[in-house]
């Protein structure tokens, strides 16, 4: 389906490019079901890579504090807390939260009398008593049965109408996905970004002049401009490691081989053969992503093992490359120029007559 | 584990990848919890009724492995007639004293050893000196001759005194006390036992805090006895494994930076119960004993000969009489006190921030600026520098800077990378780590300071017949400088110092075997001889795994004698076969005359297993072929400690110290011999059967985060840590987030009888309210590595804790209390000191308070 030059569908990049003789394609495997979220990757990236800091701000998204991947955060960890109702997810044991109960501190009675108590003892200065304590044992009809919602205290998303019972926390270490058809590549005016001998995509901070195309082109939302500079940065696949044969900096920190580095045929074996036990194991939510050569962007060279849609980690579900119909638009936009061309002539051609 | 202990998780990770089924029992739902097939949350605090019932279940339903309880443990043997256990005091066994709060144990003897029991003044004398657990490591006094009953019917038997000690922690009263439904607690039995036996093994992985508690030990002890019960110990892929804290607390308590220990785990001596040389070692090995502590004259002359070198000789007893004397309690929050009395003067400070990292921060910061001189060395200006100039006490108006008298002398220490020496992890594997950098700079290593230290204090008091200098002056100071400067210590020289050698030719001693009593051989720790057998660092060794079998015998080295299992002669059944072909690890090869195997066994190499000691032997020769637990009195695991322990034989559940549940099974609240300290400026809410314990009505717990590191000066110092966690929080479920409105993001504060603090709120489903009794229970948790220096600053989560202790080592009980949270930011300035009064009035903590210890009544034992 694709020729030469291709904007879409499966290929080997690296050929593609223009090398002769190339080296295998590289690439991530990130198998999110052993990641810890430890953050080894974002801190090996950074020190490897000399990326700035993102800045010191909690942001309440669960343990992540980065937010995603930006100019200064090459390798990013999602964190996902996922309650559920019902049993434990694809096993027989009882889900992590079952049987616990819901609701205030107390028992009707013990709310009543520790209201009562906290009342001023006679040693002021003290405390009000606690402002709820009475409405909330007089709303109380079975200890610990009803579910009472969170009043201001909602987490984003999160729409639970039943006591929760099961409960997952996914955590993904995100990263470029060095697509085989790249968007920001395509659109690329100065030659900043370019494809490498290894398949993969790397800007050249020395070339790259600020124009921002590639930004918008990222199907992924990965690409991103340092607001000080405004230079493009992002994941290089440690181009400067790869080439002397050395493992990336995030797959050399990782403590879980969560994130595996390697020959991009062989990863997706291993993904393969991964999946294959996951799903063995009672695992039926394990899928891969971005492994299929016949995708949007014609494969990932960085691909992922998720446990849940893809839009659960912020994932799109069916990333297409942004310049897939590049050469049509730019056929269509011939064909209407030689049109209006041909108007243009005849009109004239008209006058004269 | 996956929280603090990210790369031994890699391990979990693979294991599970093969196959095996990992539990996560916590009371928050953490990033370990993640990786877990079975997470089950727990009240923090309630650990021992947890566990209780699953020795409850393995008793109530004969799941224990039998033919290894027999023979390797001590569940046949007969107890004394006169003990009464718990069940029957309510909650207090035989022999309390509530005048010193301690037991006389002569009761808790096997039958026929009443005379052997610790009496209260002992084990008073034992809780001050945290010697407690020396005993259990130096072999308490028992004999190997008692009576037993192989049926296990005899009701005095250890096996059916512990059956009745744990018949009422069924699985509704593990549900009642620590909130874990039925159906979970008997996931975890059924699992633990169904892969546990002949053919299968379970580890039990414990992380560091469930050590600190008031009854920390006992935790510890229970989940021992479990693991005895189902034949997990000496086994490979049993174990109970603590994850310890830093790089190498494993190396600082063989080579201890303790107050009551010596290297190689001999006892520091007591002025008055270890006068004399001849006293101390009797003490420690007690004469009549089996076991290898009978040796502990040739490792307590070694190490006074690698101290002392030739002014070591046998006439002045190898200068004993230049070691320091214990004369009390000289633990660290002892001396802390002190320092706030005025008792303690200087104080040094290595790779320790106690104004963050631990228990009552003001405590130890009020302390530190009472002190003449503070000698803080460090990688960075860390909080215990800075207390008084910047401290939370600056704030309060409780230190004045221009008044503050101490003075600071802040040293740059060098990191890791830039130092060479040892790591012990917690396998006990030494691993040598070259220096990688120069260190900047002034830093330098801990090593240079130390010898440099020495050298100047020799000179400076050289000639000097003051007693109190003898013993510095008569130290073997000598050791081969190298490096850049010329002036660093060579690391590899004091290893060697460590592992021993022989006096007069200096070889390296290959084994601890090789040291004699006579002053003909030195080294330094004992159980670290052979690192440099042959002369060459075995520590430094490196082949990776994947060239070498399971057992990796050549990475690194392990003591004792490069065992990387230990006792792990029960890994092999009486007849010395293995237990399974698929367990196979150390077994008895009839043929060659030896014992063989993966590891090197640890056990004498020859011994058969059908010897049996000749009447009246003692030492090494009076443990049997079939008793592998060689450091034991008795050779035996110890599901009942007849003596060693201060607060009990058998593991029982004490509510925590703080705690708003009054203890659903005993009259007795908390651990009545737990080690306090009753003083205005170390108040303790209260619990019931006190009053006003709803002023603090929830549970709270600290720990850690991966991305810091303790206190925070290694982490908080760096940009891409600090951003990863950026500010101080505390978690709490939604539905307590309801209960005190507490909104996502925005602020709280929490208070204790010690202090207030804020921070920022995360309101998270990954915790979850408890149903104890009849009452929910929620429970609150916090990170602890923020204080007020660094790229990030916050309030220190241990401000909120006070001190009290475990009685046999004096930990402190750090990861549960209780607390009040309210929204909103604490009061700043003096406010803020009114504000935490407040709460104690309102709690009843006036002055003249004190917390009953004891709640419950002793019957005077009519015989005394």
């Amino acid at each position: 389906m694709a020729g030469p030059n291709s904007f879409y569908g499966p290929l080997d990049p690296a050929p593609d490019a223009g090398y002769v003789d190339a080296p295998p394609r590289m690439g991530f495997f990130t198998d999110t079901s052993v990641c810890i979220g430890c953050k080894a990757c974002e801190v090996a990236c950074k020190e490897w890579n000399l990326v700035p800091d993102d800045g010191f701000n909690l942001l309440g998204t669960s343990y992540d504090n980065t937010g995603g991947l930006t100019a200064n955060s090459w390798r990013h960890v999602a964190f996902i807390e996922q309650p559920a109702a019902g049993s434990g997810h694809g096993t027989d044991t009882p889900g992590a939260f079952a049987g616990m109960p819901t609701g205030p501190s107390a028992s009707a009675h013990t709310a009543v009398v520790a209201a009562g108590t906290s009342q001023d003892t006679g040693t002021d200065p003290g405390v009000p008593a606690a402002p709820d304590a009475l409405a909330a044992a007089a709303t109380i009809t079975a200890p610990g049965t009803q579910f009472l919602g969170m009043p201001g205290a909602d987490l984003p998303g999160r729409t639970m109408d039943a006591p929760r019972s099961d409960f997952r926390w996914l955590m993904m270490s995100n990263v470029c996905k060095h697509c085989t058809h790249a968007g920001c590549l395509d659109v690329c005016p100065t030659g900043a970004l370019f494809r490498t001998e290894f398949g993969t995509v790397v800007v050249q901070e020395d070339i790259c002049n600020g124009c921002g195309y590639c930004i918008p082109a990222c199907p992924y939302g990965v690409i991103d401009q340092r607001k000080d500079d405004g230079r493009a940065w992002k994941c290089t696949l440690c181009y400067d490691r790869i080439g002397d044969g050395l493992t990336p900096a995030c797959a050399k920190a990782c403590p879980t081989e969560s994130i595996q580095y390697g020959e991009l045929d062989e990863l997706r074996s291993r993904a393969a053969h991964r999946l294959e036990k996951l799903h063995e194991q009672g695992v039926a939510e394990a899928r891969l992503y971005g492994h299929d050569p016949n995708d949007g962007v014609g494969g990932d060279g960085a691909f992922f093992l998720l446990l849940d849609e893809p839009e659960v980690y912020g994932l799109p579900p069916d990333p297409v490359v942004t310049t897939r119909d590049l050469p049509d638009m730019w056929k269509r936009a011939g064909v209407a120029a030689l049109a209006m061309a041909a108007t243009i002539v005849v009109s004239f051609a008209g006058r004269r007559r | 584990m996956a929280e603090a202990h990210p790369v031994g998780f890699q391990y979990v990770v693979e294991a599970k990848n093969r196959g095996a089924k990992v539990i996560h029992i916590d009371p928050r739902f953490t990033r370990t919890s993640a990786l877990a097939h079975s997470y089950v949350p727990v009240r923090a605090g309630a650990d021992i009724a947890f566990l209780g019932g699953v020795i409850n279940y393995i008793l109530g339903n004969e799941k224990d492995f039998r033919e290894y309880v027999l023979s390797y443990t001590n569940a046949s043997m007969l107890v004394n007639e006169d003990f009464k256990d718990t069940e029957e005091l309510d909650g207090l066994f035989s022999g309390y004293d509530p005048e010193l709060n301690t037991y006389d144990q002569s009761s808790w003897q096997y039958l026929g050893q009443q005379d052997e029991g610790q009496e209260e003044g002992e084990a008073h004398a034992d809780r001050e000196t945290a010697s407690g657990l020396e005993q259990e490591s130096h072999g308490p006094p028992v004999p190997a001759d008692v009576p037993r009953d192989p049926t296990l019917q005899d009701p005095r038997c250890v096996y059916q005194v512990l059956k009745r000690h744990y018949a009422r922690y069924t699985p509704e009263v593990v549900e009642r006390v620590c909130g874990v439904p039925q159906d979970k607690f008997l996931e975890v039995c059924e699992a633990w036992t169904a892969n546990s036996g002949r053919e299968r093994t379970t580890a039990l992985v414990y992380s560091v805090g469930w050590t600190q508690h008031s009854v920390g030990v006992q935790y510890i002890r229970a989940g021992a006895i479990i693991q005895l019960l189902l034949g997990n110990m000496g086994r490979p892929g049993g174990g109970v494994m603590a994850l310890r804290g830093h790089a190498s607390i494993q190396g600082s308590t063989d080579i201890p930076t303790l107050f009551n220990l010596l290297p190689g785990y001999l006892p520091m001596p007591h002025h008055s119960q270890h006068e004399t040389y001849r006293q101390w070692i009797d003490a420690i090995r007690h004469p009549e004993q089996q076991g290898f502590w009978a040796n502990a004259e040739s490792y307590a002359v070694n190490l006074l000969k690698a101290y002392y070198g030739e002014n070591a000789t046998k006439d002045n007893d190898f200068g004993y009489g230049w070691l320091p004397r214990l004369t009390g309690d000289h633990g660290t929050y002892q001396q802390v006190l002190d320092m706030i009395d005025g008792k303690i003067k200087g104080y040094f400070l290595l790779g320790q921030n106690p104004a963050v990292g631990s228990a009552h921060g003001r405590a130890q910061r009020l302390g530190m600026a009472n002190l003449d001189w503070l000698v803080v060395r460090d990688l960075f200006m860390i909080e215990s520098a800075t207390f008084w100039k910047d401290g939370p006490e600056v704030a309060t108006g409780e230190i004045v800077p221009e008044e503050c008298k101490t003075e600071v002398f802040f040293l740059p220490a060098a990191s890791h990378a830039e130092k060479e020496g040892t790591f012990t992890q917690t396998q006990r594997m030494l691993q040598w780590r070259e220096k990688a950098v120069e260190p900047p700079g002034d830093c330098r290593s801990e090593l240079w300071f130390f010898y440099h230290l020495g050298r100047i204090m020799r000179e400076r008091r050289a000639g000097s017949i003051d007693k109190r200098d003898q013993g510095l002056l008569n130290l073997a100071w000598d050791y081969p400088l190298h490096g850049e400067r010329g002036d660093e210590p060579s690391a590899e020289a004091v290893l060697k110092e460590i592992n021993g050698y022989e006096i007069a030719t200096g070889r390296p001693l290959s084994a601890f075997t090789e040291m004699k009593p006579d002053g003909s051989t030195a080294g330094g720790c004992w159980i670290y001889t052979g690192v440099y057998k042959d002369g060459v660092n075995q520590a430094a060794r490196r082949k990776p795994r994947t060239e070498q079998d399971w057992v990796a015998r050549e990475w690194g080295w392990a003591w004792p004698a490069d065992r990387r299992t230990l006792y792990n002669r029960a890994s092999a059944d009486p007849e010395g076969r293995p237990w399974s072909e698929r367990k196979k690890y150390v077994w008895w090869d009839e043929d060659a005359g030896e014992w063989t195997g993966y590891d090197v066994p640890d056990f004498e190499k020859t011994k058969p297993p059908s010897y049996r000691p000749p009447e009246g032997a003692t030492g090494v020769e009076a443990i049997s072929g079939d008793d592998p637990f060689i450091m034991q009195g008795d050779g035996k695991g110890w599901l009942y400690a007849p003596s060693g322990l201060i607060d009990g034989p058998m593991p029982t559940h004490y509510e925590p110290a703080e705690s708003m549940i009054r203890n659903p099974l005993y009259g007795q609240q908390a651990n009545p011999t737990r080690k306090v300290y009753e003083r205005s400026d170390n108040l303790t809410n209260p619990s019931p059967p006190e009053r006003h314990s709803e002023v603090y009505p929830y549970v709270f717990s600290t720990s850690r985060l991966t991305e810091h590191h303790t206190a925070g000066g290694m982490s908080r110092q760096l940009a891409y840590l600090s951003e990863l966690q950026p500010e101080m929080f505390v978690e709490v479920s939604p539905e307590l987030a309801a209960e005190r409105g507490l909104e996502h993001l925005g602020w709280a504060h929490i208070v204790t009888a010690r202090a207030a603090i804020e921070a920022r709120v995360l309101v998270t489903d990954r915790l979850t309210p408890l149903r104890i009794e009849d009452r929910t229970v929620h429970q609150i948790w916090m990170p602890y590595h923020w204080g007020g220096e660094g790229l990030v600053t916050g309030d220190s989560a241990n401000d909120l804790i006070g001190i009290t202790l475990d009685p046999n080592v004096l930990i402190q009980e750090s990861k549960v209390g209780t607390c009040d949270i309210r929204p909103g930011r604490r009061p700043t300035g003096p406010e803020l000191l009114a504000y935490v009064q407040g709460y104690r009035d309102r709690a009843g903590l006036t002055p003249g308070h004190r917390t009953p210890i004891l709640t419950t009544e002793v019957d005077e034992p009519e015989d005394s």
